[in-house]
């Protein structure tokens, strides 16, 4: 289980005027449950991924998963109880799939690197896990946008870790790719009881995959609760500053989102 | 992948062939039946009957065998260096010459030479010491010029590295010109070309190589990792600031070592990789050890002709270097506009 307290950060050096970039973010998420972050542009969705990850400094609060305080964890230790996949760019394209999926395998292997028959099983699993495993020998270079996601899914999944933390992972997919990836998540927070933190940018499918929601505004949780509490009108509109509607999904029930931006009604 | 020998093998090849060429050719014409002969006398529990003039051991020994291991071990240092660097900063156009480190480190030899520290204690310790300090010290200016908020653009470094290797050079211009020693050999060496002879500076050099060459091939799976970025490495469990700040130092030292003694020589550390990386790809646990092998087998080859192609006169093997390198250069400056394959 995640547990995210108080958490504060700031942009790069302490700066009074620009305020802070999280501000007393407090979240939990439990294993097998799917937090979804939600937020306009600049909100500080990506840096509190980044600030729980450990690749950005914390200005105060804490973070634990399973009660261990990270802290003061070193990075080997930290990679061992929480795992990102990050955006698919930059992405190495020489390195095969297997060899970057095996590079999850880093936080139990020494300074050499060397991979033991443990570590290329746990490799060989993740790539199944994610169908990935036909692609095992191309260069990433090679794949699509989807393919290299569901990679960094697999690279992910190798680190063997309670918790999981996905930036955007839909941002460049299109609509058949998105609900794979996700549906994906979806089954392996339900089978392997991971705690799931995901940003994303497109409210209706954070409403279909999460559990509950947290909508983060100029860098502070603004609500948070399950997708029918969380997702409405008046908070929507206001937030984007653009009129919505929502109306429940047809086979589910959960909330769907149509903008009304049309004829400038949101300048 | 890494179980696959054949690379090795074919490295191993072509610097066994390089490392005969370089003790044979000279001024005196050493067969390379009769060489390989000579050096099997010299092994304990072989005797030959000695059929060839006495005077060739004497040559062998004195004076072709230090500079050839010179020559292989400034070449590996280069090799391994380059391809380190390259690793660290994610640029294809990293070069311990392009980054201005060798200029550095050879602003750190000469001081130590302007100041005859020498004939102190630690004697020709001293050179490689002084020259590391000097790479060390430009490594970190080069870097944080160059750095643009967490990335390293392509353009920054070189001109970074353009813009201090200038100034070191006028600065070790100007000890040299201070200095009443002899200033064409002082040039000389400036170019890549050694000034001492004898076993003397392979043993000042060797232990500072072998150290720099053993923290560089243990790095390649941490190179792989950074392959990813800072941020990703993090996440993968690698504290990436200080294995990069490990890697620049290890690289500089094996820079440092090579320049003490053999000069200021360039693109070795950026063709070796290159041609490694298009031959058998970007796995730096195999990139590393080849790119060694490949720079000693490289710099070998390059001061062979630079000793027999206008015999007697030797030309510094620096200038060889850099006309085959830097048009090498320009190509890769193309490819990597393109990002054909970085």
């Amino acid at each position: 289980m995640l547990e995210i307290n108080s958490l504060s950060v700031t942009y790069g050096k302490p700066d009074p005027s620009r305020g802070l970039a999280l501000e007393q973010v407090s979240l939990s998420v439990q294993p097998g449950e799917i937090l979804v972050v939600i937020g306009p542009n600049g909100a500080g969705k990506s840096t509190l991924i980044r600030a729980v990850s450990g690749a950005l400094p914390v200005l105060s609060g804490s973070i634990s998963v399973n009660g261990m305080d990270l802290s003061h964890l070193s990075s080997n230790q930290r990679a061992r109880r929480l795992a990102v996949v990050p955006q698919a760019r930059n992405m190495p394209a020489a390195f095969t799939v297997f060899q970057s999926v095996l590079m999850g395998r880093t936080p139990y292997l020494g300074w050499l690197g060397q991979a033991g028959s443990q570590d290329q099983r746990v490799a060989l699993r993740s790539l199944e896990q994610t169908l990935t495993l036909e692609l095992a020998e191309r260069r990433v270079g090679e794949l699509s946008g989807g393919e290299q996601q569901r990679v960094l899914l697999a690279r992910a999944l190798a680190q063997d870790t309670p918790v999981l933390l996905l930036d955007e992972p839909t941002t460049h997919l299109d609509l058949q790719h998105q609900s794979s990836l996700l549906n994906l998540v979806r089954k392996l927070a339900n089978e392997k009881k991971l705690a799931v933190l995901m940003v994303l940018h497109d409210l209706n499918l954070a409403s279909l995959y999460a559990d509950r929601v947290a909508l983060l505004v100029a860098g502070r949780i603004r609500a948070s609760g399950t997708p029918q509490e969380v997702l409405t009108e008046q908070d929507l509109s206001s937030v984007y500053n653009v009129p919505v509607h929502v109306v429940p999904h047809p086979d589910y029930g959960s909330p769907l989102i149509l903008p009304d931006g049309r004829f400038g009604a949101g300048l | 992948m890494v179980h696959n020998f054949r690379p090795y093998l074919v490295n191993l090849f072509c610097l066994a062939f390089a490392l005969i060429l370089s003790v044979a050719a000279g001024p005196v014409l050493i067969p390379p039946g009769t060489l390989l002969r000579i050096l099997a006398h010299g092994l304990p529990g072989v005797a030959l009957q000695p059929d060839w003039p006495e005077n060739f051991a004497t040559i062998i020994q004195q004076v072709r065998l230090p500079h050839t291991v010179l020559i292989l071990l400034t070449g590996a240092a280069l090799g391994g260096s380059g391809a380190t660097y390259q690793g660290v900063f994610r640029n294809p156009l990293a070069d311990p010459y392009l980054i201005g480190v060798a200029s550095g480190a050879g602003l750190g030899a000469v001081f130590a030479m302007a100041v005859h520290w020498p004939n102190s204690m630690l004697g020709l310790y001293t050179i490689p010491i002084a020259a590391f300090v000097g790479a060390t010290l430009t490594i970190i200016l080069v870097y944080s010029l160059a750095r643009v908020g967490s990335s390293l653009p392509t353009t920054t470094l070189i001109l970074a590295g353009v813009a201090v290797s200038a100034f070191a050079s006028s600065l070790t211009s100007f000890l040299m010109l201070r200095s009443n020693q002899e200033l064409r050999r002082a040039i000389g060496w400036l170019m890549g070309g050694s000034i001492l002879s004898g076993w003397e500076p392979v043993f000042a050099v060797l232990p500072f190589v072998l150290l720099g060459l053993i923290l560089l091939l243990s790095s390649g799976h941490a190179l792989n990792v950074l392959q990813f970025g800072e941020e990703q490495a993090v996440q993968l469990g690698l504290p990436a600031e200080r294995v990069k700040a490990f890697l620049l130092v290890a690289a500089s030292l094996t820079t440092a070592a090579a320049v003490a003694f053999s000069g200021v020589i360039g693109f070795i550390g950026l063709i070796v990789p290159h041609l490694v990386r298009l031959l058998w790809g970007h796995d730096y646990r195999r990139l590393v050890p080849l790119s060694i092998l490949g720079g000693g087998t490289a710099l070998l080859l390059a001061d062979l002709l630079a000793r027999t192609v206008l015999a007697p006169q030797v030309i510094p093997v620096g200038i060889v270097t850099a006309l085959a390198g830097a048009p090498f250069f320009l190509w890769v400056l193309r490819r990597a506009k393109n990002q054909a394959y970085w």
